[in-house]
Formats: C-alpha cells, sequence, structure tokens
C-alpha cells in the first residue's frame, strides 16, 4: 500500500494541478495579507474561501483522479497486489497531496508575515487542520462514488450533487426547518443539525474562534459553551474524525466486492 | 477714596468669619478620636482633618457646613451595619477617604454617602470597597460628585445596589468617576439638567448609565466597557449624548445604548465597538443620530418598532455582522447619507455619493428575528445567495427602507 501510496502522491505533485492549486491559496493569502490590515479579519476571509473551495476542490481532484488512472487501476488489479492497498494507496495519496497544497499555499505566506509571533496562531492552526479534514473528507467521499459509477457522467454530476448539498442544500433544508418550527424550542435541534454537516461544523467552529461569536446572543451562548467546553472540541472532532474514518471504511468494503 | 472704605469695611466684615473657621484633627492617639465626635464639637465651616487609621464608623451624620478631610487616605469602616455617611446640609465636603462595607438590606437602600435635600456639596476622590450604594443624591441640588472610584462586587440584580444613584437631583456634575461591577453604575431618576462628565463604567451587571424619566441631561466622554447595556435611557426627554465610547457589552440583553420611550435626544460622535447590539432602540421619536461610528458589533441598530422621525445621518457603519434590524413601518425615519462598509455601488459623477441607493436591512436579519437559532448559519454559502437575490429583488424587507445617498468615503467627524 504504500508503495502505492507513494507512486500516486508523487504522479500527483508533478502534476500540473497541483501547482495550480498551490499557487492559487499561495496567491489568495499573499494579497489578503497585504490588503486586510488585521491578521484575524485576513483568517475570517480566508475562512469563507476554504468552507467552500476545500470540499469542491477535493471532490472534483478524487473523481478525477479515479478515472484518469482507472487503466493503470485495472493493471495494478492483474497483479498479486491486495485490492484494498491499491484504492487505499490511491486514495490518500490524493487526499495527502491536497491537504499538502493547501498547506504549504497558506503557511509560506502566513509565516513570512509572521504568524508565530502573533496571537492569531491559534485560529490559524484550526483553520489548516479544519481545511485539511474536509480534504480527506470530500476526496474520500468522492473517490467511493467514483468507484461505486462506470459512468464518468454520472459519476462526476453525482459527486458535485453531494458537495452542493452539504454546502448549499443542507443549510436551507436547516434554514427552512428552523422557520417552520420557530414554536417549538430548537436550539438543540440547531446544535445537532450544525454537527452532523462537516461543513457547517467547521464553520461554527471557526466562528467561535473570531471574534464575532459576540453576536451570537443567547443561542449563541449556547453554542458558545458547547464549543468552548473540552467535551464540546472534543465531541467535535470525534465527529470531525468520523467523516473522515467513513468513506475510507466503505471505500475498501466497496473495493473489495467490485466486479472488474 | 470711596472703593477703599468699601474694602475695608469688607474685611472687618470678614474676619471674624476667618477667625470661626478652625480646624479640628482626628487621629488615633489624639484626643478626638473619632470622627463622630469631631462632627460633634465643629461649628458651622470648620475643617475636620483625619489622619491616617482605620476608623470604626457608622450613621455619621452631618447636618451643618463641614470639610470633612484626609490628606493620608484614612479608612473609613462600616463593619456592615448600615448607611455610613449622611449629609443634611448645604455647603458640605468630602475628600479622600477609603470607605469600605456598607451594610446590605433588603428593606433600605444603605450607602456610603448620602445626600439629602441639600446644596452646593462636594464629594471628592474617595474610593468606595463593596458597598451597597455608594453614593447616593436625594432630592439635592448643585452638587459635585468627582473623581471617585467605586468598586463592588455584585453578581445577580436583585442583591446588589446602584455605583452613584441620583433621585430627584437636579443640576448636578457628576466628573471623572471609575464605577465597576455594581448592579447600574450611575442611576438618574426624575433627574434633570446634571452632566455627566468623563466617567468609565465598567463590568457592571446592568446598566453602565441609566435614566429614568430624567430630562436634559448631558452625557459627554464617557466609556461603557462589558455591562449589561451601556447606557439605558427610558421615558426620558431632551438628553444629549456626545463623544461616550461602548465597547465589548457582550450577552443575549447586552446593549451599547437601550433607548425605550425617548424624546428628542441627541446622540453624536460616539463610537461603538464590538457590542452584540450597538443601539437598541424601541418607541422613541426625534432622535437625531450623527457622526457616530458603528464598528464590528453584532447588530449596529436594532429598530424594533413604534419609532417616530428618527434621523440617521453621517454615521460610518464599519464591518458590522448586521448594519440594522428594522420592524415596523417606515414612520418618517431616515437612513440618508451614512457610509456603509458593505456598500458596493458606484459613483459615476464622482461627487463622493453612491449612484445606486443602499440597502441596510438583509434578508439574513429578518430571518434571525425569526429564529434566533438561524444565526448559526451565519457566512454560510446559503446565507450569501439569500442575501444577494434579495438585495436584487426586495420581498421581505422594506423596500423604502434605503439609504438614498450613500457616502463613497469614510465619513471624517469634525
Amino acid at each position: 500500500m504504500l508503495k502505492i501510496l507513494k507512486y500516486s502522491f508523487f504522479d500527483l505533485i508533478r502534476s500540473r494541478w497541483s501547482y495550480v492549486y498551490l499557487i492559487f491559496y499561495f496567491l489568495l493569502s499573499v494579497v489578503l495579507l497585504f490588503l486586510n490590515p488585521s491578521l484575524s479579519k485576513a483568517i475570517l476571509t480566508l475562512m469563507n474561501v476554504i468552507i467552500l473551495l476545500v470540499p469542491l476542490i477535493g471532490t472534483i481532484f478524487g473523481v478525477m483522479y479515479y478515472y484518469n488512472s482507472k487503466e493503470f487501476t485495472e493493471l495494478l488489479l492483474a497483479l498479486p497486489i491486495k485490492r484494498s492497498s491499491i484504492f487505499l494507496g490511491q486514495f490518500f495519496g490524493v487526499a495527502i497531496s491536497l491537504s499538502l497544497s493547501l498547506i504549504l499555499g497558506l503557511g509560506i505566506p502566513f509565516i513570512i508575515y509572521g504568524i508565530f509571533n502573533s496571537t492569531a496562531i491559534l485560529e490559524f492552526s484550526l483553520l489548516i487542520l479544519l481545511g485539511t479534514f474536509l480534504s480527506f473528507i470530500f476526496s474520500g467521499i468522492s473517490y467511493y462514488i467514483a468507484l461505486s459509477n462506470e459512468n464518468r457522467i454520472k459519476g462526476f454530476g453525482f459527486a458535485i450533487l453531494v458537495w452542493l448539498f452539504m454546502a448549499v442544500i443542507y443549510d436551507g433544508i436547516f434554514l427552512i426547518a428552523l422557520n417552520m418550527f420557530s414554536d417549538y424550542p430548537l436550539d438543540k435541534f440547531a446544535l445537532i443539525a450544525s454537527l452532523s454537516n462537516p461543513i457547517d461544523l467547521s464553520r461554527v467552529m471557526m466562528l467561535l474562534k473570531l471574534d464575532i461569536s459576540a453576536l451570537l446572543g443567547y443561542t449563541g451562548a449556547l453554542f458558545k459553551n458547547f464549543f468552548g467546553s473540552n467535551m464540546g472540541s472534543i465531541i467535535a472532532f470525534c465527529i470531525l474524525v468520523i467523516w473522515t474514518v467513513f468513506p475510507i471504511l466503505a471505500l475498501k468494503i466497496k473495493s473489495a466486492k467490485k466486479d472488474f | 477714596m470711596y472703593k477703599k472704605t468699601q474694602l475695608i469695611i469688607l474685611i472687618g466684615f470678614l474676619i471674624p468669619f476667618f477667625s470661626m473657621a478652625t480646624t479640628i484633627e482626628v487621629c488615633q492617639n489624639c484626643e478626638i478620636n473619632r470622627i463622630a465626635k469631631a462632627i460633634e464639637l465643629a461649628k458651622e465651616g470648620d475643617t475636620i482633618l483625619v489622619k491616617k487609621g482605620t476608623y470604626q464608623e457608622t450613621g455619621l451624620t452631618i447636618d451643618k457646613p463641614l470639610t470633612l478631610k484626609t490628606e493620608e487616605g484614612a479608612i473609613i469602616d462600616g463593619q456592615n451595619q448600615g448607611e455610613i455617611i449622611l449629609i443634611t446640609s448645604d455647603g458640605v465636603t468630602i475628600d479622600g477617604f477609603e470607605i469600605i462595607n456598607v451594610g446590605s438590606s433588603h428593606l433600605e437602600d444603605y450607602s456610603a454617602v448620602r445626600i439629602r435635600r441639600s446644596e452646593q456639596f462636594l464629594i471628592q476622590n474617595l474610593i468606595v470597597r463593596n458597598p451597597f450604594f455608594a453614593i447616593y443624591l436625594e432630592k439635592s441640588k448643585n452638587g459635585i460628585v468627582r473623581n471617585n472610584k467605586i468598586y463592588g462586587n455584585a453578581k445577580s440584580e436583585f442583591n446588589s445596589g446602584n455605583g452613584i444613584q441620583l433621585w430627584y437631583s437636579h443640576e448636578n456634575l457628576i466628573e471623572n468617576n471609575e464605577v465597576l461591577q455594581m448592579r447600574d453604575g450611575i442611576y438618574f431618576e426624575f433627574s434633570n439638567h446634571n452632566t455627566i462628565n468623563n466617567n468609565i463604567s465598567q463590568n457592571n451587571v446592568r446598566y453602565g448609565l441609566h435614566f429614568m424619566f430624567s430630562h436634559n441631561d448631558l452625557i459627554k466622554g464617557n466609556s461603557y466597557i462589558n455591562n449589561g447595556a451601556g447606557i439605558a435611557i427610558m421615558f426620558s426627554k431632551h438628553m444629549k449624548m456626545h463623544h461616550n465610547t461602548f465597547q465589548d457589552n457582550w450577552g443575549s440583553a447586552a446593549y451599547g445604548v437601550l433607548l425605550k420611550e425617548a424624546v428628542d435626544a441627541e446622540i453624536t460622535h460616539n463610537t461603538f465597538q464590538r457590542n452584540t447590539t450597538a443601539i437598541n432602540v424601541e418607541g422613541s421619536t426625534r432622535i437625531n443620530y450623527k457622526h457616530n461610528d458603528f464598528i464590528s458589533n453584532g447588530w449596529a441598530i436594532n429598530s424594533r418598532g413604534a419609532n417616530y422621525k428618527n434621523i440617521f445621518t453621517k454615521n460610518n457603519f464599519l464591518n458590522n455582522s448586521f448594519d440594522l434590524a428594522y420592524k415596523g413601518g417606515m414612520n418618517n425615519n431616515s437612513f440618508n447619507g451614512n457610509y456603509w462598509s458593505d456598500y458596493n455601488g458606484y459613483d459615476l459623477n464622482r461627487d463622493g455619493i453612491g449612484d445606486v441607493p443602499y440597502r441596510p436591512v438583509k434578508l439574513f436579519s429578518h430571518l434571525v428575528h425569526k429564529s434566533p437559532e438561524a444565526i448559526i448559519l451565519l457566512r454560510s454559502m446559503f446565507i450569501d445567495i439569500v442575501d444577494f437575490s434579495e438585495k436584487v429583488s426586495p420581498v421581505f424587507t422594506p423596500d423604502k427602507l434605503i439609504d438614498e445617498s450613500p457616502s463613497m468615503k469614510m465619513i471624517t467627524h469634525d
């Protein structure tokens, strides 16, 4: 598995798209740091971008890589290698190279700017951590979708739909539910609903670390108490880990059963 | 010649007064070792000078014009037995003491210093620790309360008192005081024409400054940090508020300024920073908001309805999560000529005024109003899309609620 991981990883690292991705994050953070007088403002803007783009790019990369390397995969399958190590190796290759682009692309400008000497180091590390989680989660989901669909168009469409659901539609349904049942106490429901979507969860965790938590008012106090406590942070991270592990397990099972 | 005689006569009249005013010293090893005794012995116009030490005194009543002062920080300890100093005469000065341990009661408002039906008093340089009420002005006029520091330890509203309280007291000057962790920092009830200048109210459980049925007061240069609400003005007319700072008033019911049934107020040149709600206004008429800065608040203005003829102009709204939440009809309220950091219109004729009107109410603020839990969706993509579509074609937000002449540049206040 490590060999395949290494091969996929270096294959991706040499590809043009990884560089484009890296340079995009690099430029984005440089521009934000130059335009924004305050570091936490820059991190806030960066958060908005990351919450949206990291899952999208993870989704597209996962699907694309599977379909592009399909012939090579079939060749590997003919060799005496365990199936799970082929697919897991490829998946980790994608996920790690994506995360690396993100970490380097954001990290270098911020280190040059002097993040280690500032008070925003905690927020920034949380941002990087959440970005890495989201990369893993969404490339895992999309890799699984690609594996389950032979038809490229169908697989691609389905993966994008999942992203769209998580990023946009979920919040829409959430909001409608809040409005429809506004006569009932909804704080627990809101808490659970925001915990169960990785994008929402990352956003809320980030918002509560930045100073806009001020405006969250009464219901915000509940969220703040939850996420601010050690227990809450542990639960939130556990959920992110579950979201990461779940597609990988599904991937493993699917790859063992699939007929090529 | 005539003037000279006049002067001689005047001096002649004054000599007896000067000779009458003596200084009585109080110290722990002196003949007079209690302040109460000194007050008893003193004649009108005398000065009582208290030397260093801790004096256990309660119920000191000053019923003649005296100056009670210490230059070495004498401590008056009330041993939690009730009121410490009561002033019932005009022209009393109290200067420099540290007053500790005022008793608390559920029946009476015990205070460190109470001024009752008096004029021309001067209360200064006191340090009051752990009081129930600290300085209480009752039907008193033309006095000065300045440079006092009041440190309370209030935790809840129902069993704590106020820092400085005025009740039916007019034309007083409240200046350079610091009030920390009381119920209300400074409280005015039925008190008119007072000036409140350069005070700091911090960490108070309820309000930094609270007005009930008080009119024509001037509030300037004060700081309100981390209180339940900075200033609450209720049922009051003709208030003037300028150059105050409201900062970090956070919480579910925390406001920079709370206006309820206020009429004809002027709110100018104030700075509101990082409050949950900067101004919460309800049932208020003819209030002018000019040259204020609203920076990084949750809600800059929350207009809860029944407001008439409020004018917001030449204010800066910078990076607030919501610039305005609005309920009710337009009622001649106007929002023209402000600078909004969220404005993204253009200015073709380069006159500094945006050519496209700005809509300060976002749909999301409307939604949050209906179900407060929705705040958790703040800054999500769905909300951005919803806000954008509402901006393009307003359906839910009042379509006349616009700034017709938004400024393109940040407004510099003169």
